[in-house]
């Protein structure tokens, strides 16, 4: 079977060995968990606890701040010990519950499995997404339930299953493809129920030979799913360039998928969709990749949310002396951490950590021109153009030049021969020309 | 257990291999072939020049940098080698010493540093450098000389005939074969005659002929040019457009056929081959006109790039009044790349959604 893929984007060494025959584990009961309010594109969730309470785990701690938000639950069971700013492993401090657990580990009464659940209308299944305070677990974060609610008058036809993993040392989803090939396939189908859809295809790199033949295995049954095979390459995973690489579409970044009758979803969103309708689990845990250089004995660990980064590194047999960089995410798009103390969030797929020789000081030189980045990317935007610009501060020429179509996937700052900030000179504009249309629009509002 | 500072930085935390410096080494390693060559043709006098044109371009790096308060990095002065063995190699092997250095000093400090250095010049250093000598020291400049095995063979052949008739004969000025045609055309005499005069396309390709320091040889060039294709340094877009539109309109434009005792344009029956072969044209199209800084970024504009370069060329061999027009067509073809980039955008990934 030939892979499919999309144009342009790079080759980075993957890393994956370390951890890809690792079994999930379940990491142990942590003793103290901090929950941000914030784990997710939109508005933050509102606590519902008070200070000194007594809570479950599965239990409403916080409720979703609107209609692009999502509800939080507990992760443990035991007593709300603060809530306030703590380290965010989005880089600043956040609001948070932090729970200290009673080690029982007592089960909130609201989670009872539902046996009909393939029975289950579309709303129904959707309000059990919503319930569940179920995100993109592939990183982005996005409310599932928002993304199965197309505009009137659109439909959605085509469910994608994201199993591509094209981040480097991340094998999560792998693991879950792998070992959980039936509950993932099941929240894919409901689904695809949920958005009433005519078909699923599941896309999986070709490096991963294994998850390919057992979600295979798994779909065999089911005329309208088929699994297709993509080419090893990053960013195969990206939303817009997994429906190219499987359907053919080629779709801006301005467009929603479901414009076009899509609805991508990550295997680990799947899998935690079908634990909260058929098991009316919410999302407390998930399947985290504890991996590089800097970690003694890395694998896979299902994480409770909330768990503080140092606490699933003891785990992982500590980290090693000399240990420079702690990123969450993967390599090329992953968060830079400035502190161990920081918790697992929703959209947390694995943590990192690199020695000191691994972390070089780069120098960036002066763009020469030589177009590599261009001939990467693949939104096929003038980076080189755009970077230039964006260094001498001209936003506006960076906007004309369709910086807004950046999905920031670091290939041109992967690339770049003089190791310019190409992806940040991006993520700079990008901000800087938010900014300005935020102030436009205040100004001509006022 | 985290007791000390963790390094924090914007994805992505991976970078490929591959630096700056190294490309430009590249560049360096590509060069070899061909000084290799302006020694076998031209012996100690051409590694003169190129010694001298490479030091004074390093150290007017360094000069400049210094003034301009920067520490140089490996790519600042592997990128001032090139350059001072590119502006050795558009000079004649004869050109006094302290011309090779006017060139190089010219080149580095003017058409780059005033700019603002590595990644900021409009005009290529080397090409700037040339020109500047060209209009400098016209007579040094295109005093040609023949190759050391031209040399052999005239020797011989004087030997022979002095033998013979015991009589010394006149040391013809030497020219060039571009020289030899362009002298033709404007004493108005048909070109037939002249071509027998002409060194043979394989003479041509190997380099066994007079020209510049670097450029004759255009098997030595092309080894060089293979290898940065290799390394992915430059791309097949520039070269192929430069020496195709060349061809292209010295085959069309380039025969001349004697109508009444007037030479006119006798079409479709230009020498293609000898005008890639001759002169600096492989030279141009692999290693000036593919530099980076100075041309466009995108295979649009190297395409539009490389065909202005070739045309360019046509015309001022053709009709102009020097008989080489390499470097004058890049260097203003390096004008326009700003202009080139600004309307060769890459296609949007999803431009086409909704059409």
């Amino acid at each position: 079977m030939p892979s499919t893929s999309f144009k342009r984007g790079v080759h980075p060494p993957y890393f994956k060995e370390a951890t890809r025959e690792g079994e999930i584990g379940r990491a142990s009961l942590p003793r103290i968990v901090r929950i941000p309010l914030e784990q997710h594109i939109g508005s933050p969730a509102n606590p519902v606890v008070k200070l000194g309470e007594h809570v479950k785990t599965g239990q409403l701690i916080a409720e979703a701040g609107g209609y692009v938000s999502a509800a939080i639950h507990s992760s443990v069971s035991g007593r709300v010990t603060a809530i306030r700013a703590f380290p965010h492993p989005f880089g600043t401090k956040m609001p948070a519950i932090e729970i200290e657990s009673d080690g029982r580990d007592t089960l909130s009464k609201e989670i009872r499995p539902v046996r009909d659940y393939l029975s289950l209308s579309s709303e129904e299944i959707i309000e059990g997404v919503h319930v569940a305070g179920i995100v993109g677990m592939g990183g982005a974060g996005f409310p599932t339930h928002v993304k199965l609610k197309p505009p009137k008058g659109r439909r959605i036809h085509t469910l994608i299953l994201n199993g591509a993993e094209c981040e480097p040392f991340l094998t999560c989803d792998f693991r879950l493809m792998l070992e959980r090939p039936v509950e993932v396939l099941q929240g894919a189908l409901v689904l695809k129920k949920a958005v009433s859809g005519d078909r699923i295809i599941i896309g999986i790199e070709a490096n991963k030979e294994e998850a390919i033949e057992s979600m295979s295995g798994a779909a065999a049954s089911f005329g309208e799913v088929s699994v297709v095979r993509l080419e090893v390459k990053y960013p195969q995973g990206s939303e817009l360039q997994l429906i190219k690489a499987v359907a053919g579409v080629e779709l801006p970044k301005s467009k929603l998928p479901l414009e076009a009758g899509f609805v991508v979803q990550n295997v680990a969103t799947s899998f935690a969709v079908f634990e909260a309708v058929a098991g009316g689990k919410p999302l407390y845990e998930r399947v985290v990749t504890v991996a590089g250089s800097g970690v003694r004995e890395p694998g896979n660990f299902l994480v409770r949310i909330g768990t503080l980064f140092s606490d699933l590194l003891e785990q992982a047999g500590g980290i090693v002396e000399d240990a420079a960089k702690v990123i969450m995410g993967g390599p090329m798009m992953g968060l830079a951490q400035h502190s161990l103390e920081v918790p697992v969030v929703k959209g947390t797929s694995g943590i990192l950590v690199f020695r000191d020789s691994e972390v070089p000081v780069l120098n960036a030189l002066p763009c020469i021109h030589c177009g590599r980045c261009e001939t990467h990317c693949p939104s096929g935007l003038p980076t080189a153009r755009i970077g230039l610009a964006a260094e001498f501060g001209k936003y506006d020429v960076t906007e004309a030049l369709g910086v807004m179509e950046c999905i920031e996937c670091g290939c041109c700052s992967y690339v770049c021969p003089s190791k310019r900030p190409m992806t940040h000179y991006m993520r700079a504009a990008k901000a800087e020309i938010m900014t300005r249309r935020k102030r436009e629009k205040a100004a001509s509002a006022g | 257990m985290q007791d000390r500072l963790l390094v924090v930085s914007s994805s992505p935390h991976f970078r490929a291999k591959g630096s700056t410096a190294r490309i430009m080494f590249d560049v360096i390693i590509a060069l070899l072939p061909a000084v290799v060559g302006a020694w076998l043709f031209f012996r100690g006098k051409a590694l003169v020049v190129i010694g001298v044109s490479v030091s004074a371009a390093v150290l007017t790096e360094l000069l400049m940098l210094g003034m301009r308060r920067r520490k140089p990095t490996v790519a600042d002065i592997n990128s001032a080698i090139i350059t001072g063995t590119l502006v050795a190699f558009c000079v004649t092997p004869t050109l006094p010493w302290w011309a090779a250095v006017v060139g190089s000093a010219f080149g580095i400090a003017i058409a780059k540093h005033c700019f603002g250095g590595l990644g900021f010049n409009i005009f290529n250093p080397a090409l700037a450098g040339r020109i500047f000598l060209m209009h400098a020291y016209i007579v040094p400049m295109t005093s040609w000389t023949p190759t050391y095995f031209e040399e052999r063979e005239i020797r011989a052949s004087e030997e022979s005939r002095s033998a013979e008739t015991s009589q010394q004969v006149d040391g013809e000025s030497y020219a060039s074969p571009l020289g030899k045609i362009k002298e033709a055309v404007l004493q108005k005499r048909p070109l037939d005659e002249v071509k027998k005069q002409l060194p043979g396309y394989w003479r041509l390709f190997v380099g066994n002929v007079g020209g510049c320091v670097g450029e004759t040889s255009a098997a030595l060039l092309l080894l060089g040019a293979l290898y940065l294709l290799w390394r992915r340094i430059i791309r097949l877009h520039i070269p192929l457009a430069f020496l195709g539109s060349l061809a292209l309109l010295t085959w069309i434009f380039g025969g001349v056929q004697m109508v009444g005792g007037e030479p006119r344009i006798h079409f479709f029956h230009g020498d293609p081959l000898f005008h890639v072969l001759a002169g600096g044209a492989v030279l141009g199209a692999f290693f000036m006109a593919t530099d980076m800084v100075t041309s466009p970024i995108g295979p649009k504009g190297m395409l539009i790039f490389g065909f202005g370069c070739g045309t360019l060329t046509a015309v001022i061999r053709l009709w102009g009044g020097f008989p080489e027009g390499v470097s004058y067509s890049i260097f203003l073809m390096n004008m326009c790349v700003p202009l080139i980039d600004k309307f060769t955008m890459p296609k949007l990934f999803g431009a086409d959604f909704g059409k």
